[in-house]
C-alpha cells in the first residue's frame, strides 16, 4: 500500500474490544531521583484502541510510554500487557517486549545493518523464524510502509521519514500486540511528517492497538479513539478527540490547546 | 652484515617464534578482551566487579613481573606449563585487559538508543550485545585495538626473560657469539618494525572495510 493513501476510518469503532484490556496501568509512580515524574497514573487501553497522549513537555508522556515496556523501571504501581504483569527482568521481560512494539523519536535503526536486516533481526533471533521466511515478510512490510526499494540500503542513506517508516516496519515484524510511539514525528522535517503519520493512520484503521505520544493534533483528531491529556505527571483529562478538542473540561487543557492552536 | 647472514637459521627460528607467539596471544587477548569488556558493561553488579578487578590487577602490574611470577611461582604449587605456553597465557591475559578497555570505549560510542531499540524488539542482554552493540562498538575502535596488538608484538620480547627463544633472545644469542650488537639488533629491530607495519596496515584495511555509513 502506498503510504500516501488515506484509509477510510469510518466504521472502525467496532474493532475496539473493551472486554480485552491490552494495556492496564494502575497507580504508576516514577521518580528520577528527587523528581516525581509520574504521579499515580491509571490508564487502560483496550485491544484495538488508539490512544493519543498529549501534554506539555515535561508532563511525563514519554516516561509513561517508556515504562510500558520497562525501558524505564517503574518506582511503584502495576502494569499489565494483555492480562500479564510486566516481568521485572531477564528472559521473561525480553519475551514480553517482543510483543510490545516501540517506535522512537530518533528512529534508532541499527546503523551497521541494512534496512531489511533491521527488520528481520527480531523475527530471526527472537521469534526463531527461518531466515528466508523472515526476509519475505520483511520485504512485504517494507512494501507496506512504502520503502521496499530501500531494503538493501543502510539507515544513514535514507531520509528521516524513510528511516522512521523502516523503524515502524521493524516494530511490525514482531507482530506486536500493541505499538508504542514516542513522539515519532518530532525529529522529522515538516515535509516528512505526513508520510509517517499516513502509515500510522493506516495501522490504526487496521485495528492495531496503539499508544501514541505526539504533538500532532491533526493525527489525534483523525486517528485517535481517545485523547489523554497529561500535565505535571498526572492524567488530567481523557476523552474522545471531539470532546477533547471542542470542549476540554479542565482549565489546564484549555490553556494548553489555546497555546498550541492559536497559530 | 655477516653477523646476520651467518646466523639466518637461528634468527629465522626466533622470528617464527615471535610471530607464532604474537598470533596465538592476539587471538587469546581478543577473546578475553571481549569477555572482560562484556563483564564491565553487564547489568549484574557482581560480574561488573569481576571485570573491573581483572582490568585493575592486570593493568597495574608490570608484564615482566607477571611472567616471572607465573613461570617461577606456579611450579611451587605444582602447576607447570611449557615455557611458550606460559608466556602466551600471561601475555594474552595482560593484553586482554588493555583490549577490554579499548572495546569498552567502543561499546560506549554506541548510542543508548541502539541498546533500547534492541531491547524493545525483545533481544536479551547478550543478544543485544552480540547483534547490535559489539558489531558497532568494535568497528569504532579497530585502530586503537591495532595499536594494542602492536604493543603486544613488542611485549612478546619479554618472553625471553622466562626462557622462550623468540626474536630478541635469538638476536641476543647471536650477539654473544659475534659481538656485533649494532648489526644484530638493528636487523632484529627492522623485523619488528616490518611486523608492526603489517599489523597497522591490516587494522587500517579492516577499519575502512567495516566502516559504517553514517
Amino acid at each position: 500500500m502506498a503510504p500516501t493513501a488515506t484509509p477510510d476510518l469510518a466504521g472502525r469503532t467496532g474493532r475496539i474490544r473493551p472486554d480485552r484490556p491490552m494495556v492496564a496501568v494502575r497507580g504508576l509512580q516514577k521518580w528520577f531521583g528527587p523528581l516525581h515524574v509520574l504521579k499515580d497514573v491509571d490508564l487502560t487501553v483496550a485491544a484495538g484502541e488508539v490512544v493519543v497522549v498529549v501534554g506539555p513537555s515535561g508532563s511525563g508522556k514519554s516516561t509513561l510510554c517508556r515504562c510500558l515496556n520497562r525501558l524505564e523501571v517503574t518506582s511503584a504501581g502495576d502494569i499489565e500487557i494483555d492480562g500479564e504483569p510486566l516481568p521485572a527482568e531477564g528472559r521473561k521481560l525480553a519475551r514480553l517486549r517482543a510483543d510490545v512494539g516501540m517506535v522512537f523519536q530518533s528512529f534508532n535503526l541499527f546503523g551497521h545493518r541494512t534496512v531489511l536486516d533491521n527488520v528481520t533481526l527480531g523475527p530471526v533471533r527472537v521469534r526463531r523464524v527461518p531466515r528466508a521466511e523472515a526476509r519475505e515478510q520483511g520485504l512485504a512490510l517494507l512494501d507496506r510502509v512504502g520503502i521496499a526499494d530501500k531494503a538493501d540500503h543502510y539507515p544513514a542513506q535514507l531520509s528521516g521519514g524513510q528511516q522512521q517508516r523502516a523503524a515502524i516496519a521493524r516494530a511490525l515484524a514482531m507482530r506486536p500486540k500493541v505499538l508504542l510511539f514516542d513522539e515519532p514525528t518530532s525529529a522529522l522535517d515538516p515535509e516528512m511528517v505526513n508520510e509517517v503519520l499516513d502509515v500510522m493512520v493506516s495501522l490504526a484503521a487496521e485495528g492495531m492497538t496503539m499508544i501514541v505520544v505526539t504533538h500532532e493534533m491533526g493525527f489525534a483528531r483523525r486517528a485517535a479513539d481517545r485523547v489523554v491529556f497529561m500535565d505535571d505527571g498526572r492524567i488530567v483529562e481523557s476523552g474522545t478527540p471531539d470532546e477533547f478538542f471542542a470542549a476540554p473540561s479542565t482549565e489546564r487543557a484549555r490553556d494548553f490547546l489555546s497555546k498550541i492552536l492559536q497559530h | 652484515m655477516d653477523a646476520l647472514t651467518a646466523h639466518l637459521d637461528e634468527l629465522g627460528h626466533g622470528l617464527v617464534t615471535t610471530v607464532h607467539l604474537t598470533v596465538v596471544t592476539t587471538i587469546g587477548a581478543l577473546l578475553l578482551g571481549v569477555v572482560v569488556a562484556t563483564l564491565r558493561v553487564c547489568p549484574v553488579p557482581l560480574l561488573r566487579s569481576v571485570g573491573t578487578v581483572y582490568v585493575e590487577v592486570l593493568q597495574n602490574l608490570p608484564l615482566l613481573a607477571l611472567l616471572v611470577l607465573f613461570v617461577f611461582a606456579l611450579p611451587t604449587i605444582g602447576i607447570t606449563f611449557p615455557l611458550f605456553t606460559s608466556a602466551a597465557i600471561v601475555i594474552a591475559a595482560y593484553e586482554g585487559a588493555y583490549l577490554a578497555e579499548a572495546i569498552r570505549a567502543g561499546i560506549n560510542t554506541v548510542g543508548v538508543g541502539q541498546a533500547e531499540a534492541a531491547r524493545a524488539i525483545g533481544l536479551t542482554f547478550s543478544q543485544s550485545l552480540r547483534y547490535v552493540i559489539l558489531p558497532q562498538g568494535l568497528r569504532a575502535v579497530v585502530q586503537p585495538m591495532g595499536n594494542i596488538c602492536i604493543a603486544l608484538l613488542m611485549n612478546t620480547s619479554l618472553a625471553a626473560a622466562v626462557g622462550v627463544v623468540e626474536l630478541t633472545q635469538a638476536a641476543n644469542n647471536v650477539n654473544l657469539v659475534e659481538a656485533q650488537p649494532i648489526a644484530v639488533f638493528t636487523g632484529a629491530g627492522l623485523a619488528y618494525m616490518l611486523l608492526a607495519l603489517l599489523i597497522g596496515r591490516l587494522a587500517g584495511t579492516l577499519e575502512r572495510r567495516w566502516a559504517i555509513v553514517r
